[in-house]
């Protein structure tokens, strides 16, 4: 495509790497314009692992043993609320319809907001998490693991994400219908992440789980930005 | 000779094709079906372990391989819709997906009632099967939420195949992580299940055939629907419907 443009006009157009790093400062600038939207997904991650001592009982071997599931489940939940405005104030402000039309990849552009997310939404996660797992009378040692798998597991379900967030991108009901689509598709991350956790508190061996979570992390980053992409155009015919 | 299988994308054409096709593969499934159900029931010799509770596999096996044969149909149908834009194919795609939840959630209730005697419990949570079977449903219940809720036919039917695509290459992923999952958890309630002898066999081959044939032409009867519904508009329609016999 680009060699049918006079050289005239290929000057003007950045490389893709530049609309990526464009598109990525762009969304931080937002977020850091708006606090609210990388705090709330936060005190609602603290708050669910609030909610499950109080709901089981506080005994210790119970809070050991189910840690690592609970922080997982919340995390998971945190990131699928901060999914919804991935796109919405892109698509009501028409930003979106700049983005289809322009000259970049539109799978570049994609994975730099999606690259924003994560660094909006999983990166504080897992720096919030050794809080409440040390709460959770979590070893120091399998700290560390569990910041190593929320780090992946966000990676990945942040682009995941993307996908359900771009298909129902302008729709009335997208909220309920995002978690519908997600969730199925979202449970292996949390099944390696949980579990790689809990063997790592069980002095067992745990890499297997993090190999096959780098492994969907990279599978997905390859592939989710071109799905969002198609489903970006789909949604905005 | 490719002719016969361009037309077949062409909506009247398939119409009056699936009216033709539709009551045999019916009828043929039914005997089928009925004919497995009397040997499945009767004919076959009880299992030296699981006694007559192992007769519900008759129902079972079949219900769960057409479970994820309609996710395959629906899924690459939309992949073709997708990709050469064959209106036809999205039909496809839309009328596979509720019957493809149907046999999922037998196949999920028939395992359950089979657990109940067999392990003791109705649900097992530690059953990678029954974990991906359910996963399957959730996918099954996306896609058919997706579906309804986008208004426009043609935006809902790329959407829905990339989601179904996307599901695809999950479902693998999610029946590996869930056997890595369980087979941490638990030592799984294994059966040692030697070959099945042919007596047991040859039933549930029928079974498996009557229930794909009834399968075919319950899906050939939701596609006729589907394709009225979308070409409502058009000519051929609307002659079909005016004219003496009104095309049922």
């Amino acid at each position: 495509m680009n060699q049918t443009i006079s050289n005239e006009g290929q000057r003007d157009i950045p490389g893709m790497f530049a609309g990526l790093a464009a598109t990525t400062k762009r969304d931080l600038l937002l977020a850091w314009k708006r606090p609210g939207d990388v705090l709330n997904p936060l005190f609602f991650f603290a708050m669910v692992c609030t909610l499950f001592p109080l709901a089981v009982g506080p005994s210790a071997e119970q809070l050991e043993f189910s840690g690592p599931g609970v922080l997982w489940v919340a995390a998971l939940l945190a990131t699928l609320l901060s999914l919804n405005a991935l796109f919405i104030s892109d698509f009501e402000d028409g930003s979106l319809d700049q983005f289809l039309v322009s000259p970049q990849p539109l799978p570049m552009l994609v994975l730099g907001k999606t690259l924003a997310h994560w660094l909006t939404s999983g990166l504080p996660l897992v720096f919030v998490s050794p809080i409440l797992a040390i709460t959770y009378r979590m070893p120091l040692s399998v700290v560390g693991v569990m910041m190593l798998t929320l780090a992946l597991g966000t990676i990945s379900l942040s682009l995941l994400g993307s996908i359900g967030a771009a298909l129902t991108v302008g729709l009335h009901r997208g909220t309920a219908l995002l978690s519908l689509l997600i969730l199925p598709l979202a449970m292996p991350i949390m099944i390696l992440g949980a579990n790689a956790v809990s063997l790592a508190a069980t002095n067992d061996i745990y890499s297997t789980g993090i190999w096959a979570l780098g492994a969907y992390a990279i599978a997905s980053l390859s592939l989710a930005p071109y799905a969002t992409a198609a489903a970006l155009r789909i949604s905005n015919e | 000779m490719w002719k016969w299988f361009h037309q077949l994308a062409s909506p009247p054409h398939f119409y009056r094709i699936s009216l033709i096709l539709a009551p045999w593969l019916g009828i043929s499934g039914l005997i089928l079906v009925a004919y497995g159900t009397w040997q499945g029931l009767f004919v076959v010799p009880m299992d030296y372990q699981q006694g007559d509770a192992f007769r519900i596999i008759y129902v079972h096996v079949p219900s769960a391989y057409l479970s994820m044969m309609a996710y395959m149909i629906m899924a690459t149908s939309g992949a073709i819709g997708l990709i050469w834009r064959i209106k036809l194919s999205h039909a496809v795609a839309a009328a596979a997906a509720p019957i493809g939840a149907g046999f999922t959630f037998l196949a999920l209730c028939t395992g359950s009632i089979w657990g109940r005697p067999m392990w003791g419990t109705w649900w097992e949570w530690g059953d990678p099967r029954m974990m991906s079977e359910l996963i399957l449903l959730f996918l099954y219940f996306g896609y058919m939420a997706l579906r309804s809720s986008i208004d426009d036919t043609t935006k809902a039917d790329k959407a829905s195949a990339v989601l179904a695509l996307v599901g695809i290459v999950n479902v693998v992923i999610v029946h590996f992580s869930v056997e890595w999952w369980s087979s941490l958890h638990q030592g799984q309630t294994v059966f040692k299940k030697g070959t099945m002898d042919a007596d047991m066999r040859i039933p549930l081959f029928i079974m498996l055939i009557g229930f794909t044939l009834l399968f075919g032409s319950m899906l050939l009867r939701r596609i006729r629907t589907e394709v009225l519904y979308r070409e409502r508009r058009t000519r051929w329609v609307r002659e079909m419907i005016l004219s003496p016999g009104g095309g049922a």
